[in-house]
């Protein structure tokens, strides 16, 4: 494989894993949340938009290789890391329509990754 | 007498279910504005601080950046993360559709097949997020 584009697939598999925990951080910190903007200032959260914003850094890093059809699906590897920490951290469970629904949303993410190239 | 009972009934449960999927479903609508302004501004970007003032559209796309994190905060706090996630993949759709009709990007017929399937699964995902 080119040595570009494996540069390319590591940073934005690294920003899917950045982004996935950037999810769990601001469900964490939104528990706090009521309706003044101040309660949305507290460590999780401010942890979470940080995360965030450093995936997508190294997203932006990553999609400069170019191959947005290899690199545009991998984005979506956060979905599953996402839900896996969902379970793992939140005790959420899995059922059948969750599982079908997130199969559709990746490979509809494939195909417009297809399209994009 | 004293405060309200705070019992949550499976009517509470359901209607806050609900609002929170409308929730991430604006904030994908958000999430595509800004990723368009975003473009439109970074096609003018320089690397000055008068420039950046003045760059409206990247002003524009930040700022619903954050109108749309503070969306997505709101209903993780009353949803599941594994239901309510996946769903701001609806955001690939609007990008789809709007860099069709507003930068008048020819369509693709793979995009479409992708928008297509993204729909059906979240609306498979969201008639799962239950208990």
């Amino acid at each position: 494989m080119n040595p570009v584009l494996l540069h390319s697939m590591l940073l934005v598999f690294a920003a899917s894993v950045v982004g996935s925990f950037g999810a769990v951080f601001l469900k964490f910190g939104s528990a706090t949340v009521g309706r003044s903007l101040t309660t949305f200032v507290n460590r999780n959260l401010i942890l979470g938009v940080t995360l965030y914003l450093g995936s997508s850094v190294f997203y932006a890093l990553g999609l400069k290789g170019g191959q947005v059809s290899v690199l545009y699906p991998m984005v979506s590897l956060g979905y599953i890391w996402t839900m896996v920490w969902s379970r793992i951290f939140f005790k959420e469970t899995f059922n059948r329509q969750k599982l079908v629904g997130l199969g559709l949303v990746l490979l509809g993410v494939v195909f417009v990754g297809l399209g994009s190239s | 007498m004293g405060s309200p009972a705070t019992v949550s009934t499976p009517q509470d449960d359901t209607a806050r279910r609900r609002r929170s999927i409308l929730l991430v479903f604006c904030c994908t609508v958000f999430g595509a504005a800004a990723q368009i302004f975003m473009k439109v501004g970074m096609e003018r970007f320089t690397f000055s601080l008068p420039a950046l003032l003045t760059n409206l559209p990247l002003i524009v796309g930040y700022a619903l950046y954050g109108v749309n994190t503070l969306l997505l905060v709101v209903a993780l706090r009353d949803g599941e993360l594994s239901m309510l996630y996946p769903i701001i993949a609806l955001t690939y759709v609007w990008v789809t559709l709007l860099s069709y009709t507003l930068l008048h990007e020819p369509p693709n017929p793979y995009k479409n097949i992708g928008i297509a399937t993204i729909v059906i699964g979240v609306a498979v995902l969201g008639r799962g997020g239950r208990k």
